[in-house]
């Protein structure tokens, strides 16, 4: 059992919008490990796209991703680089 | 059998069965359930939650071919929806510790969320409130056993019975299958009438729904000749119908396509004609009846019935294809008119007392640069591959227009940075339908390419006339005095400036008014496809001479009532014999 955890600024110019936030819920479905998002002291799950949406992520966000469990290594860096990275376009 | 009286607004005769779209309405029953009966209402969430999958990917197969894998997309998060495993949770929770069912806890438990969202302070996730309540909604009528009114999966010819007919309906509306349409509201030139008229199918408005044909699939009779609506035909008017739908179809089919004359008057001024369109798939209409390019492709419809904005890409394929397509000719691309009755679900819009007189068109456009630029970054490449001129609408004044050539030239420069290619000295004109760009039309031609006069809006505006608001339809003149001297002042304006004025309006095909605008020196007519023939034929009727003491005498009218009196008699006058063929043609 690993447990990552780093604070992250969301660079996507849209936030976490429906479209992004899907995006990540699919990513994060495929590991096994325990996916969260905390922001102001809320966590919630990231495998849920109503969990993710509710917490209103903007660009310029300040968020904390928790990765927890047996992937956690291969699972965190992936996680941590499409929060990171601005998908938006035209 | 029972004759019902409405208004027609598009000509024509169709035999058909109902294809009745209700009010979206949901009544969500609240019971208590006992605790043998829970696994019950368990196995009825997953079996709903199964079938609304199903569904969500079927109309995702059928969005991604009609149009394109991008806008299919948001599908995928409408089924991370129904795959939500907090929801789920939360929702079996409320049925075992609270005893209901599945039905209520679902609503429930979605109301929760989609309450957290509308707090948000972001606007992009308060719309997709939109997007769950449009999941939950599936599922419900899936637990509720209730029928679908999806009109992608009508695949016979029916008749379309509504109370109005949105503009995202109609977006999605399958053309090739509906016979003709009958709505509840709207007048002469409400979505039904402009739809119904561009598809070249009988319509007929003002019917009370609900009283006349709320049963699906029963067989009814439109004509949209006499506006009549006919449920419940007996076998014999049923026939007489038959044949006359029959006549109006084979008609429609061997209508006289013009050869590819010029419409040019008896002494010699050649004129325009080109069509209006709303969707790329009625180019085919517009070279079928001759018309002389495309006058007027509004461009809202890529912009309705949907969640997100078109992007770039996907207007510069559309807009690509159009001009490809109407090669050599020209097509004159508006920019979307978006407010007002088109109400965008992806923006936030206030609710508005007088939308016609608030945050729409250009005044969207000018404050929504994130939506505005893509647009005209994709016409301005589009124009590459064709003859593409760019029009803005409801300009009121001169700063507006400065404002969006602004960010005209803003995007040039984007693109010049890019690298992408581009058409540079692209023609940019003003829709004329305002008033006051009607008294400042001097300064607007001198920075214009060219005018274009929307009578509908123009008529609405100087007349402070609801155009859909039956109580005062009747004021709503084309021929009033005020109306045409504005249309001289646009045109006198234009001429002046060395540049051409052109009507996108309904006005312009209206057999009454084509002489008078000939003679008032109007360059260009841009009409409904269908009616290019017949506008191109009174045009070859008449001389420019005969029509300019036309306009001379009804300029000096005093009401409408004069001025349409005038006009027919003058009509009548010309046309002779041809007088009823003409204008029934």
């Amino acid at each position: 059992m690993e447990r990552f955890e780093a604070n992250i600024i969301l660079a996507n110019s849209n936030g976490l919008h429906v479209r992004p936030a899907a995006v990540f819920v699919q990513l994060a479905s495929k590991y096994d490990s325990t996916v969260s998002l905390e922001k102001d002291g809320e966590v919630v799950d990231g495998k849920s796209i109503i969990a993710i949406l509710s917490l209103g992520l903007n660009c310029g966000s300040s968020v904390t991703l928790i990765v927890d469990g047996d992937d956690a290594e291969e699972a965190f860096p992936e996680l941590k680089k499409f929060l990171e990275t601005n998908h938006a376009k035209g | 059998m029972l004759k019902v009286k409405g208004i027609a607004v598009s000509a024509g005769v169709a035999v058909g069965k109902v294809y009745y779209i209700g009010k979206e309405e949901l009544s969500i029953p609240k019971k208590k359930v006992s605790h043998a009966e829970i696994p019950g209402e368990i196995y009825r969430l997953e079996e709903a939650l199964i079938e609304t999958r199903k569904q969500i990917n079927q109309l995702q197969k059928q969005i991604s071919s009609d149009l394109g894998f991008e806008n299919a997309k948001i599908f995928e998060a409408h089924i991370l929806v129904l795959e939500d495993r907090v929801l789920i949770e939360d929702i079996i929770l409320q049925i075992k510790n609270r005893k209901i069912n599945v039905e209520f806890a679902f609503w429930q438990s979605i109301q929760k969320y989609v309450e957290t969202l509308r707090k948000l302070d972001d606007d992009y996730l308060r719309e997709r409130v939109t997007d769950i309540e449009d999941v939950a909604r599936r599922v419900i009528r899936h637990l509720l056993k209730q029928e679908f009114v999806n009109l992608q999966e009508v695949k016979e010819k029916v008749i379309i019975v509504a109370h109005d007919i949105t503009p995202s309906e109609a977006a999605v509306l399958p053309k090739e299958h509906i016979l003709a349409l009958v709505t509840e509201v709207g007048g002469r030139t409400s979505h039904t009438a402009i739809i119904s008229r561009s598809l070249g199918i009988p319509a007929v408005v003002g019917i009370n729904v609900g009283e006349v044909c709320a049963k699906q699939g029963e067989t009814i009779i439109v004509d949209g000749y006499d506006g009549i609506v006919v449920v419940n035909p007996t076998d014999r008017s049923l026939k007489e119908y038959q044949q006359k739908s029959d006549k109006f179809v084979k008609e429609r089919k061997t209508v006289p396509v013009p050869k590819a004359y010029k419409s040019k008057t008896t002494d010699g001024r050649v004129l325009t004609v080109s069509g209006n369109i709303e969707f790329p798939e009625e180019i085919a209409l517009v070279c079928e009846n001759r018309a002389e390019g495309i006058g007027l492709y509004r461009t809202e419809y890529m912009f309705l019935g949907r969640n997100e904005f078109p992007t770039e890409e996907e207007q510069y394929r559309a807009y690509q294809k159009v001009a490809k397509n109407i090669k050599p000719q020209s097509v004159i691309i508006r920019t979307m008119d978006i407010g007002g009755d088109k109400v965008l679900p992806q923006i936030q819009f206030s609710k508005e007392m007088t939308p016609f007189l608030g945050w729409r068109a250009i005044r969207f456009c000018l404050a929504r640069s994130d939506v505005f630029k893509p647009q005209l970054r994709a016409i301005l490449r589009a124009a590459v591959d064709g003859d593409v001129k760019i029009m803005f609408p409801m300009i009121s004044g001169l700063e507006e227009l400065q404002a969006a050539k602004k960010v005209l030239e803003e995007c040039k420069k984007e693109l010049k940075a890019e690298g992408k290619k581009f058409k540079e000295d692209i023609s940019v004109g003003t829709m004329i339908e305002i008033p006051s760009a009607v008294l400042v039309a001097d300064h607007l031609a001198a920075e214009s390419d060219f005018f274009s006069i929307g009578t509908n809006d123009l008529i609405q505006y100087t007349l402070a006339v609801d155009r859909v608001n039956e109580k005062v339809a009747y004021l709503y003149e084309p021929g009033h005095p005020a109306v045409l001297r504005l249309i001289k002042q646009t045109i006198d304006a234009a001429h002046r400036n060395k540049i051409w004025a052109g009507m996108c309006g309904e006005m312009a095909s209206d057999p009454l008014f084509v002489f008078v605008l000939i003679g008032l020196g109007l360059d260009e007519f841009s009409v409904l496809p269908l009616s290019v023939p017949k506008v191109k034929e009174l045009i070859r009727q008449v001389s420019f001479e005969e029509s300019k003491k036309i306009a001379e005498k009804a300029l000096l009218l005093g009401t409408a009532k004069e001025v349409e009196k005038f006009l027919k008699s003058e009509l009548k006058k010309i046309l002779k014999n041809d007088y009823e063929k003409i204008l029934r043609g």
